[in-house]
């Protein structure tokens, strides 16, 4: 049986903030310029879902490593770490 | 908070907490800022540790009881296709004797919060839950000092030691590195995976606490430039795999996904069967080397560790590395407060000292073996099945005589891969790590 990704990250705490940490400066260019849209294939939490023509962001399981960021080919991401505390904790790591 | 240190230091990891032991052993007044909830939450690794540079900084870390999964007897090395791949490996009981420590597994939530407490019982000062978004600086344009994103949040110090790791907004937004390109890290997800102690050391053959790493090349990355490992812990296992974020990106492979089908790959899948996934992570590997480092010191500042850029890809090493420059760090920050003088040229001790370590020299061996990698795409996918080819070839017993096979394997091999084109391989691979 393979796990989904909701599985694994249903696995790791999450203290959530109220606020994003996360954010498409410009939705529009991610459907007009964009046609790899690496974002919903690279990130390992699957923040980033296409849902009737935007990318919706789910930064509640962000894993925070920063692979959006770079990745964007038109570095469309504005990324900051969660405030000190939130986020995810990991019990092992 | 308006209380004034001689030292700050952004990232409570091994870098981090390596430095603040060393100062705070000499009675400096030093201030460590760890963005997660507590030291370890944010931290990742495949899990493995290393006895000597553990001891460079706590010669009594068994006593501490530093919290060590396992100790490791033997290491594998696997190169693998879809149905199946090479295996070695090198067991030795001196690894369970005279030299028992050289590695050992540690689930890093465990191991960084334990690291910590031993700076805070030293003296330094471990502030959790408070995430660096900025340095302060004079009109000279010196650090001197950090700020917060706590209320009131700014921190004056003398000297800023930056071991905030790979994925460094801070690092970036203050110009003293560039921002990664995607090709310069690779993106690994882990997982742990539970099972009992006696399964554990039934299944890799150990005991008494000693246990394996396992490290695997081959086809389960699909052709992407990437590394699986697999270790044991006490009770659990430590999975992860990882590709170049660029080929990644290209291959438009989702990393969740890439991992279960490893799970499923025939040599791993009765090695973790009945496991119990406990916990899933992600985390960078600073591919770039040696030639993606920034400068390591700065007026006012140093950097150390992964923020560094400190890994050595093809031997898997980045805590070692991080611990050592740490204690580097802090050697030289001592000397600086002795002359009271924090500028660049004060602090150039440190890259000095790097460079006369095993560090710098590690870092500049295997220079262009990340290159190698990122360019021979065949070591992923050709050179795995056409090993393979011969060596199913010469273990099937079917009335085709040695001979007869060898020649057969070796007609294969030239056809899939032209012999000028297999040297060059060759030649390339060991020129990148000689």
């Amino acid at each position: 049986m393979s796990m989904t990704i909701e599985g694994k990250l249903f696995l790791d705490r999450f203290r959530v903030d109220e606020e994003s940490h996360l954010r498409i400066i410009d939705g529009e260019k991610c459907i007009r310029d964009c046609p790899q849209q690496p974002c919903l294939y690279l990130c390992p939490a699957n923040v980033y879902r296409l849902e009737q023509n935007r990318i919706c962001v789910s930064y509640e399981g962000c894993l925070e490593c920063g692979s959006c960021r770079i990745a964007c080919p038109h570095s469309n991401i504005e990324w900051r770490f969660p405030r000190g505390g939130y986020g995810v904790s990991y019990k092992f790591g | 908070m308006k209380e004034a240190f001689d030292v700050v230091i952004v990232g409570a990891g091994p870098a981090g907490i390596s430095a603040a032991c060393v100062l705070a052993d000499a009675g400096i007044k030093t201030i460590v800022l760890e963005r997660g909830e507590y030291p370890g939450a944010k931290n990742v690794s495949g899990g493995v540790l290393y006895g000597y540079d553990l001891a460079q900084i706590l010669p009594n870390y068994l006593e501490l009881k530093c919290p060590i999964e396992r100790n490791i007897i033997e290491t594998r090395i696997w190169y693998l296709t879809k149905e199946g791949g090479y295996s070695i490996g090198y067991r030795d009981t001196i690894f369970n004797t005279d030299r028992k420590y050289n590695s050992f597994t540690v689930t890093r939530a465990k191991f960084d919060r334990w690291y910590a407490e031993q700076a805070q019982k030293k003296g330094a000062l471990i502030v959790s839950a408070t995430t660096v978004v900025g340095l302060l600086r004079n009109t000279k344009g010196q650090v001197t000092g950090v700020i917060t994103s706590r209320e009131d949040g700014e921190i004056k110090a003398k000297v800023t030691l930056m071991a905030d790791g790979i994925n460094s907004p801070l690092a970036t937004s203050t110009g003293f590195r560039a921002e990664s390109k995607p090709e310069e890290v690779a993106l690994a997800v882990k997982e742990i995976i539970e099972l009992p102690a006696d399964v554990v050391e039934q299944r890799f053959g150990v005991s008494n606490r000693n246990g394996i790493t396992t490290e695997i090349m081959g086809e389960v990355t699909e052709g992407m430039n990437g590394v699986a490992v697999l270790y044991t812990n006490y009770s659990s296992l430590s999975l992860s795999i990882g590709a170049n974020l660029a080929d990644l990106a290209a291959a438009k492979i989702k990393p969740y996904e890439l991992i279960e089908s490893f799970k499923q790959h025939p040599m791993i899948a009765p090695l973790i069967a009945d496991g119990k996934p406990k916990e899933y992570m992600a985390h960078w590997l600073a591919e770039g080397g040696y030639d993606a480092m920034p400068n390591l010191c700065g007026d006012g500042y140093l950097i150390a560790g992964d923020s560094a850029m400190m890994f050595n890809a093809l031997h898997r090493e980045g805590n070692n590395l991080a611990m050592a420059s740490g204690k580097m760090a802090a050697e030289t920050i001592i000397e600086a407060l002795k002359r009271d003088d924090y500028s660049r040229s004060s602090l150039a001790g440190y890259p000095k000292r790097l460079a006369a370590s095993f560090v710098i020299p590690d870092l500049k061996k295997y220079r262009q073996f990340g290159k190698f990698l990122h360019t021979r795409t065949e070591v992923f996918n050709h050179l795995p099945r056409l090993a393979a080819s011969a060596a199913r070839e010469m273990i099937t017993v079917n009335g085709i005589s040695k001979k007869q096979k060898q020649k057969l394997i070796l007609r294969e091999i030239l056809r899939q891969m032209p012999i000028f084109k297999l040297l060059r391989l060759l030649w390339q691979g060991w020129r990148s790590v000689k």
